[in-house]
């Protein structure tokens, strides 16, 4: 490859997913990052209580996103074949657990505002 | 609620940030265009010819720019493999030829019937008469079909024929043919021509699938797979060739080089083969692999734009190997297939060469010599089963060239190599058709 540009990038990422697809999860994302960043702001603090439940989560996160990617690419975790394969996997269940703690932990925020009086 | 203000605000402010950001990082620098009015003929809209006017377009400022290709398909070449391996649909494969050009450009949808290039001219076979300044061949090639005694076309999917080069349909029939050899076994046999052919490393991929589906299905047992080939190696560059080897020795396919298909008698299912002293060898099959040999189009062979010397059955386009411009007539340039370089009939291969054509011309517009060449870049990204390839790149010297050296090794079986041929390679290849990769 001569040169990757963002251009590029999300022409990949339309072709691995499908254009529907791909932008319906580009919006997902967009919106559980903005839900998130609105109740940091609006919190001014991080909930501990929330993030334990959302800690938890994580290892839900990693094994959906690398379920998610084997079945999309028709591969399955024999595949795996060196270094870099491990690598790419690792990243591949870091995004699913962090984006699955953030995830959870909105939610929590936006919608369990009633448990947080009795706090 | 003052303080629910100030925490929209806060917010919004935060979110205003980001969309800035997110622009100015998007913002490109605009290229200087080169004001001409030549007239720029371009003979072949597919993966060269497109690829080259969507760049002309971006470079040149009231540059005349015609395409001529009768063809309606484009093909997305690449993805061959895959549907000949039950991976893809054949459409997978298929678009509009006018979907990628630009506008300004004037296509031709006829074939060019003959090239003057001492009057600069270009003849269809609809009877338009095109003149030009400067001309681009890149018609692509000929698959000749009927060089195969005993063999045509119609035959693909039945009786164990597969021809996964002949496009879309007949890929998808030759999944048929090896889809039914991979549930009954028997004997599978893989060919490939003696001629200079698209992406060497297709047969050896069709043959790695096909043994793969196979053993996934449980019916590892049942096959035995052969691998005929008129060359005396596996593959073009050594070290990958000798890679190859111990592939097919870990995978029990038996090679056997110096094999050159000329005929086959489909009803006993048995191919005939020429060995390097021109003795005929008989080998029967189950299913069987067919690659016809590859020829440039005959309109270039008879303007006289072929070597003379080299490839005489063949015909490619006698051009400089580094800056495929045409040795006898400096107004021509080759592009793709149809180019008489020494390796490069990929799609990659056109990725890179497309950059040194369009500075070629430019610059011969401008007055100026080119700097830039074309060192004989091929990438092949080798699939060996379902789930991995070998992500194999290559010069005119042999050498291997990775993209990414010390991260994905050219030689090993890997999944990421994989992705950039299952996922990736079609979405860089469409940037490249619109000129922006």
């Amino acid at each position: 490859m001569k040169k990757l540009t963002l251009e590029t990038l999300i022409a990949v990422f339309e072709e691995i997913f499908g254009r529907g697809l791909f932008w319906a999860m580009a919006a997902a994302a967009a919106l559980v990052t903005v839900g998130y960043l609105f109740v940091l702001v609006r919190d001014r603090n991080i909930s501990w209580r929330k993030f334990l439940l959302a800690q938890l989560s994580m290892p839900f996160g990693a094994v959906a996103a690398v379920w998610f990617v084997m079945v999309m690419t028709n591969s399955k975790l024999a595949n795996i074949g060196g270094p870099i394969d491990v690598i790419v996997l690792m990243m591949v269940a870091v995004g699913g657990a962090v984006g699955g703690a953030i995830l959870v932990y909105t939610l929590e925020s936006l919608f369990a505002r009633s448990a947080r009086g009795s706090e | 609620m003052t303080k629910l203000n100030a925490t929209r605000r806060q917010f919004f402010g935060l979110a205003a940030a980001g969309a800035a950001a997110a622009t100015l990082s998007a913002t490109k620098e605009a290229e200087a265009q080169v004001a001409t009015s030549a007239k720029i003929v371009i003979i072949g809209a597919g993966a060269g010819g497109t690829a080259l006017a969507n760049r002309l377009v971006r470079r040149l400022d009231g540059a005349k720019i015609t395409l001529i290709d009768p063809r309606v398909q484009h093909l997305y070449q690449p993805g061959l493999s895959l549907v000949a391996a039950g991976l893809k649909p054949a459409d997978y494969v298929v678009s509009k030829t006018t979907d990628w050009l630009p506008d300004g450009v004037t296509l031709i949808a006829e074939k060019a019937a003959a090239i003057d290039p001492e009057a600069k001219t270009v003849a269809t076979d609809g009877g338009e008469t095109v003149p030009y300044d400067f001309l681009v061949v890149a018609p692509g090639l000929i698959l000749d079909h009927d060089a195969i005694e005993g063999f045509s076309l119609d035959m693909v999917g039945k009786n164990g024929i597969g021809a996964l080069y002949a496009g879309p349909e007949y890929a998808a029939r030759t999944w048929q043919a090896a889809g039914e050899f991979i549930e009954t076994g028997g004997m599978g046999l893989f060919t490939r021509p003696a001629t200079e052919m698209k992406c060497a490393g297709a047969p050896l991929k069709h043959t790695f699938l096909i043994d793969d589906l196979a053993k996934r299905a449980g019916n590892g047992s049942k096959i035995d797979m052969h691998y005929a080939a008129p060359q005396g190696s596996l593959f073009g560059v050594p070290i990958v060739a000798e890679k190859v080897r111990m592939l097919f020795g870990d995978r029990g396919v038996t090679p056997h080089m110096k094999h050159t298909l000329k005929s086959i008698d489909a009803e006993k299912r048995r191919a005939t083969f020429a060995d390097a002293d021109g003795i005929d060898l008989e080998m029967d099959y189950d299913y069987i692999h067919i690659i016809p040999p590859q020829r440039a189009p005959e309109v270039i062979r008879q303007s006289g734009l072929s070597w003379a010397n080299k490839w005489e059955d063949q015909g490619w386009v006698e051009c400089d190997k580094f800056t495929l411009r045409h040795l006898r007539y400096d107004t021509i340039w080759a592009l793709g297939d149809v180019a008489g370089v020494p390796k490069g009939k990929t799609a990659a291969s056109v990725k890179w060469q497309v950059p040194v054509v369009e500075d070629g011309l430019v610059a011969a517009i401008e007055g100026r010599e080119s700097t830039d060449f074309y060192d004989g870049y091929t990438s092949c990204p080798m699939i060996t089963r379902v789930g991995r390839a070998m992500l194999v790149e290559f010069d005119y010297n042999n050498n291997l060239v990775p993209s990414f050296p010390g991260i994905i090794a050219p030689l090993e079986e890997l999944w990421i190599s994989w992705l950039m041929k299952e996922v990736a390679l079609k979405a860089t290849y469409n940037a490249m058709l619109r000129g922006k990769a």
